[in-house]
């Protein structure tokens, strides 16, 4: 009877392991952004480019929507995109865009600024890309869509394009 | 061309293979003492065979022959010769040829030097040995065969990663595959003992010296892959709780604890179930280790081959072993009645096996857990340093301390005064840690009691190894050896961790920057055409403020161009009593270079300790030699 009993258990606990090693197989090992949607921005402090101003998750609160974007000089996709970023503040008026220098000199940055508009309400910098890693970026351009209440409606990897836009625009109606 | 030579010899192998399996089993039931003279001849061409295939494959590499896939996806005409040969194993596919040629040359060792055993016990381990080499012939033939080739004939192949560019690493596959893969022949023979009834003291002798040798390799291995990671990885450890290296340490504990109980099988004719248990479970484990790697299941510095359908294979295989062996375990198992006096050798060690098994219990969950969370919950994980330490080090000082107290005692039983003065000695050590604590309580309780009791296990090896000199008790050198290095292993790595210095800063070229009684100056910045890389060499000159000493260090960037990489080499001076440490790494669009400056204690004597445990080993198979 106690023979019986150990060898069920030692079968047993022998099945679930090879059977979790089975399934772990067939999930999805690569990153994937769609567990950060729904989740919140929780708290962070960054500085302005241009003087020592600070902005935390409280200033993101007073707006309806915020585009968190995520950006460098020496980006190429991003001086792609940055044309869409324009066009969406001038065209929507209850979205800001908050910028994320991303491993970037700050002159460089005020030129690319300078050059191409600047779409953002704040431009905060990440010399290190430290505060950005805890953003979730992995790369850039990257771009985070909240709401009032912080929460995460959309992350998009990679430039914003026509169709990206028209799906902001959509989210944010 | 040389695709299909290595494609022939793979399916000569193959059909060898199973012609060795049919005769094997048309002798079991030949009533002759011997083994047929056919079956000899079958394995030697079998072996042959086998190690003309990777010679074809290493030809292939050799020459750049990039009509092979493999050859195309690994080498590159510009790579240094060394690098190129040692590049037929670095790859996914190349790597499970070298696999079955170990466990081809196992199964053909094994026959030819285990001929006083019983005829069964050896047909049957060369039937099971056979099994497994068809097993993983299978899985190279359909979808991992080194030899498929390509066509057009690409101009040039992609290289070899150039992180894979080191000769530590060139030498660490060889050595842990032997290590690895050589366990199979003791779980073919732990099978072929239940079905032949070979049991007892005669099968402890038959496995023995494969238990050590394997041992021995795995041990090199593992220390080998740690001493790549410190100079190559450039981060000052060398070991980092990675999946991988998690991998390789789970088959080491159960060898090591089955080395140990072999011993009481082999002198007290008892716990033979056990060691069985250990034998089937160290190739298991190695298998598992295997999938985890090669599945892509887990993330880490070593999944080079990120393909669920091997994983989807290996995971096949190995539930067939696991279920093979269990299933023929409960049909043959024996009750066995313990009677072990509790200050007996026997005692000491089963107590030896059940640290082992916990450590092994640890290191598996933590390896697991984040597989098993992800598939149930979905939540992603990873289990670091802080688990391994909280629960491992609390052990280890019990553990070191019955490393002492354990060889003192006799077999059957001891007598009571050996065993009274060892405690003695305990008690003064204890007397002197406390002191030291009150004294000099830097490091914390478990730190302080850890480096005592490997002090004492330390001074007792040196103790032991006089006596036995002087009473030419040659038999005992093996466990005094590998006891000593892994006390000073524990000792060594403790004082490590506690003085080494790290730093982490941006510097220009021409500043000067001062830290921890070092002066460090960036002088210059020198760049340098090589074969196949262009390097970023830094020139700093290090002072000793204390000891006003300089000394040169010139850590370097690596611009690979096939393909296309960065990687950063530290610049390591090596001393007796510690290592500078020194690496840099370009800040992107700035004149600075992010330095990383380390002063690790007793570094070497890390690697001294790891290679005395495995010297242990070698001694024992030498003393062997010599008995016959």
């Amino acid at each position: 009877m106690k023979n019986k009993f150990s060898k069920i258990i030692i079968f047993g606990f022998v099945i679930s392991f090879l059977s979790i090693f089975w399934l772990g197989l067939k999930k999805d090992n690569s990153y994937n952004t769609k567990d950060l949607i729904g989740g919140k921005i929780t708290n962070f402090q960054l500085r302005s480019i241009y003087n020592s101003d600070l902005i935390t998750e409280e200033n993101l609160k007073k707006n309806q929507f915020t585009l968190i974007n995520f950006f460098a000089s020496w980006c190429a996709p991003c001086r792609l995109e940055h044309k869409y970023l324009v066009k969406l503040v001038n065209q929507k008026k209850n979205i800001k865009i908050l910028g994320i220098n991303f491993k970037d000199k700050k002159n460089n940055a005020k030129t690319f600024l300078n050059e191409l508009g600047d779409p953002y309400y704040f431009v905060a910098e990440d010399t290190d890309g430290k505060a950005s890693i805890l953003f979730g970026i992995y790369g850039i351009p990257e771009s985070i869509l909240i709401d009032k209440e912080l929460t995460v409606i959309k992350k998009i990897i990679g430039p914003i394009d026509q169709e990206k836009l028209e799906e902001i625009f959509r989210l944010i109606k | 061309m040389l695709s299909n030579i290595g494609s022939i010899l793979i399916l000569s192998v193959l059909s060898l293979s199973l012609l060795i399996i049919y005769n094997s089993y048309l002798d079991l039931k030949n009533n002759n003492q011997l083994i047929k003279k056919s079956i000899y001849s079958l394995s030697l061409f079998q072996i042959t065979f086998t190690i003309l295939s990777f010679f074809t494959l290493i030809v292939g590499f050799i020459y750049s022959d990039f009509s092979i896939i493999n050859v195309y996806e690994n080498s590159h005409s510009e790579k240094p010769l060394f690098y190129k040969i040692a590049g037929s194993w670095g790859n996914h596919e190349g790597s499970l040829l070298l696999w079955i040629n170990i466990l081809v040359l196992f199964s053909y060792l094994f026959l030819i030097f285990n001929h006083k055993h019983n005829k069964k016990f050896r047909l049957y381990t060369l039937i099971f040995q056979n099994f497994l080499i068809l097993g993983f012939i299978i899985f190279l033939l359909i979808n991992s065969n080194p030899f498929s080739s390509i066509y057009p004939v690409p101009l040039d192949g992609l290289g070899l990663n150039p992180i894979l560019q080191d000769p530590a690493l060139a030498i660490h596959p060889p050595l842990l595959y032997i290590g690895f893969v050589g366990c199979s022949i003791y779980f073919s023979a732990a099978i072929a003992s239940m079905l032949s009834e070979y049991s007892g003291k005669q099968f402890a002798l038959a496995i023995k010296s494969w238990v050590q040798i394997s041992w021995v390799f795995q041990t090199l291995g593992i220390t080998v892959g740690s001493i790549w990671a410190y100079y190559e990885l450039g981060w000052g450890g060398f070991w980092f709780w990675d999946p991988v290296e998690n991998a390789s340490l789970l088959p080491w504990f159960a060898i090591s604890a089955l080395m140990h109980s072999v011993m009481v099988l082999e002198k007290r004719n008892t716990l033979y179930e056990w060691v069985i248990i250990l034998c089937l479970l160290t190739f298991i484990l190695s298998v598992t280790g295997t999938f985890l790697v090669r599945s892509g299941i887990l993330n880490s510095v070593h999944t080079f081959a990120n393909d669920p359908s091997r994983g989807l294979y290996i995971l096949l295989f190995l539930s067939l072993m696991v279920f093979t062996s269990l299933i023929i375990f409960f049909k043959k198992r024996k009750k066995e009645i313990y009677s072990f006096k509790s200050s007996s050798k026997e005692t000491f060690i089963l107590a030896n096996n059940w640290f082992m098994v916990f450590f092994l219990a640890t290191v598996l969950i933590g390896t697991i857990y984040p597989i098993f969370l992800d598939v149930i919950t979905g939540a992603k994980v990873s289990v670091g340093p802080p688990f391994y330490n909280t629960v491992i080090i609390p052990l280890v000082i019990p553990f070191l301390l019955l490393m002492t107290f354990g060889p003192q005692s006799s077999w059957i039983k001891s007598k009571k005064e050996t065993l009274y003065k060892t405690f003695y000695i305990l008690l003064g050590a204890f007397i002197i840690n406390s002191t030291l604590f009150y004294f000099f309580g830097s490091f914390g309780f478990y730190s302080n009691l850890i480096l005592i009791t490997a002090t004492f296990l330390i001074l007792h090896s040196v103790i032991d190894a006089k006596k036995s000199i002087k009473n030419r008790k040659t038999f005992e050198y093996p466990r005094i050896i590998s006891h000593l290095g892994f006390g000073m292993l524990v000792f060594f790595i403790g004082i490590n961790h506690h003085h080494s210095i790290e730093t982490d800063f941006n510097l220009k070229v021409g500043e000067t920057k001062i830290l921890y009684g070092y002066e460090l100056f960036f002088e210059n910045i020198t760049i340098e055409p090589n074969k196949n890389y262009k390097s970023i060499i830094g020139d700093f000159k290090i002072t000793d403020l204390k000891k006003n000493y300089t000394q040169y260090l010139n850590p370097e960037i690596r611009v690979y161009t096939n393909p296309e990489t960065l990687t950063y080499e530290a610049a390591i001076k090596s001393k007796i009593s510690s290592d500078l440490y020194l690496t840099m790494s370009n800040v992107s669009r700035s004149d600075f270079y992010n330095i990383k400056f380390q002063n690790k204690p007793f570094m070497i004597w890390i690697w001294i300790s790891a290679f005395t445990i495995a010297l242990g080993g070698f001694v024992q198979l030498i003393l062997k030699k010599n008995e016959k």
